[in-house]
């Protein structure tokens, strides 16, 4: 059979492509498991050191995620809990996926541009909380948050204390800002920084925000402001509005007014 | 030195595919501002490259000449797929922050180039050589950039502190500017001036 010959082409080019398909097919399949466990870990791995909870690498994530940690849904308007047995299957809190939600139209509601400070055209009508249990009470509760930086959409935690004003840690999970610049909002030092500022003032006004340069600890503000991150402006400001948006109405304020009233009612 | 020998050590110094084929400079950019991600995606190119050197070695009397690009890139894609694959099944923080360049490496120049330029003319063994040597050559460049750029960027080799930063209480303040792309071209451009005045045969006549 010559190279040229139709036949001959069609044979090279199936052959090839079976070969190919069964390598890459046996490849993804069985890896599978391992990556899906993988991202499982990450995921467990953020929440629990958003928690304070992680203090060595070694330790188990699946059990102490089991042992201190409540997930509840939201929904976010209402900032009521969801009764989780009159939940859709997507989202229950074992499968919820911030990522996939705000794709679907029916779980979002999208936002009017003087409200999306975060830049995220569409906001979740439900999310997930995380409660961190120690002690047998609720000793912070872990707030996704995400919205745009600079060059993408970082994707982080914010977490409350039990009085609902102090902020116990903000980390970012995903981000494609710039390494050594905007991507310092995983810097450790960086998130140090956030550690018990207080996000709203007595009367329950947000207050929170990321300066630029470096705070003033004199001012009687110092509590409400968190160092900018120098060189990255653009993400800084993004840090910046995406907290406040996630702090305000159209965020977790609801949620946290709910709160609020329920612990002056002594409900809990 | 033997023809074995010198198919493996060749594109190293002499014919770097990066500095002498100025060939796969766009991921040399991308991922070179840290050592360990430079690592891995040496590695996944050289196993991609030796690898599709070899499969197109051993079917090359059998490639029509007319579907032979498309063939080639059938191979190449799946083999970028399987390395991305193992990637995120057993270095899964490093896969996120390799994030589409693992995936690019099927528009990397070296692995297409290798394959017609050699792979389709000679032996198998030969081809898995050659495409082994090129993805050292591949490495040295990689690795020399991520050293520089990480460490004078951000003080660090491997994510241990060298340089102790100002920030953190030490005497080093990072130059953003290494941290950013541009400043591999830079460093490629330096290697390059740097190997040609080593070895002048490699500077083009004009």
């Amino acid at each position: 059979m010559k190279n040229e010959s139709t036949m001959k082409i069609l044979t090279v080019a199936l052959g090839v492509c079976l070969v190919c398909a069964i390598l890459v097919a046996t490849t993804a399949v069985t890896l599978k498991p391992i990556q899906r466990q993988n991202q499982e870990n990450d995921k467990l791995h953020n929440i629990l050191s958003a928690a304070g909870l992680l203090q060595n690498n070694d330790a188990d994530l699946q059990s102490l995620f089991r042992k201190h940690i409540r997930a509840e849904i939201i929904h976010l308007e209402k900032g009521i809990p969801i009764d989780p047995q009159k939940l859709d299957e997507s989202l229950k809190a074992d499968q919820f996926n911030i990522k996939e939600i705000s794709k679907i139209d029916e779980y979002t509601r999208p936002l009017p541009p003087e409200d999306d400070a975060a830049q995220i055209k569409n906001v979740p009508r439900y999310m997930i909380v995380y409660n961190v249990i120690q002690r047998d009470s609720v000793t912070k509760r872990i707030l996704p948050v995400y919205g745009k930086g600079l060059w993408s959409t970082m994707y982080g935690f914010l977490a409350l204390g039990s009085d609902l004003r102090t902020i116990q840690a903000l980390t970012f999970y995903e981000h494609g800002e710039t390494p050594g610049l905007g991507g310092e909002v995983d810097n450790p030092r960086w998130k140090r920084l956030w550690i018990d500022k207080q996000a709203f003032d007595e009367e329950g006004e947000l207050k929170i925000e990321v300066v630029k340069g470096q705070v003033n600890p004199a001012s009687p503000k110092a509590k409400y402001q968190v160092d900018g991150l120098s060189g990255s402006t653009l993400t800084t400001r993004g840090v910046n509005n995406l907290v406040r948006f996630w702090l305000g109405k159209s965020g977790w304020g609801p949620y946290i007014n709910y709160l609020t009233s329920a612990i002056k009612k002594g409900n809990l | 030195m033997s023809k074995t020998k010198s198919i493996l050590i060749n594109p190293i110094f002499n014919e770097n595919p990066i500095a002498y084929q100025i060939l796969g400079i766009c991921s040399a950019l991308a991922v070179t501002s840290k050592l360990e991600t430079s690592i891995v995606m040496s590695l996944a190119v050289i196993f991609v490259l030796a690898f599709s050197n070899l499969a197109v070695s051993l079917i090359r009397h059998h490639i029509p000449g007319s579907v032979r690009i498309i063939v080639e890139m059938t191979i190449i894609a799946s083999l970028v797929i399987i390395a991305d694959q193992i990637i995120k099944a057993f270095a899964y923080d490093i896969s996120k922050q390799l994030s589409v360049y693992v995936g690019l490496i099927i528009t990397n120049c070296i692995i297409m180039g290798r394959a017609e330029a050699f792979a389709l003319k000679n032996p198998p063994l030969y081809s898995l050589l050659d495409g082994i040597g090129n993805g050292l050559g591949y490495t040295v460049i990689l690795l020399t950039v991520g050293f520089f750029r990480e460490l004078l960027g951000s003080g660090k080799l491997l994510g241990i502190s060298v340089l102790p930063l100002h920030t953190e209480n030490g005497w080093y303040i990072p130059n953003g500017l290494l941290l950013l792309p541009p400043s591999a071209f830079f460093l490629i451009g330096l290697i390059i001036w740097v190997l040609r005045t080593w070895k002048p045969e490699q500077v083009e006549e004009y």
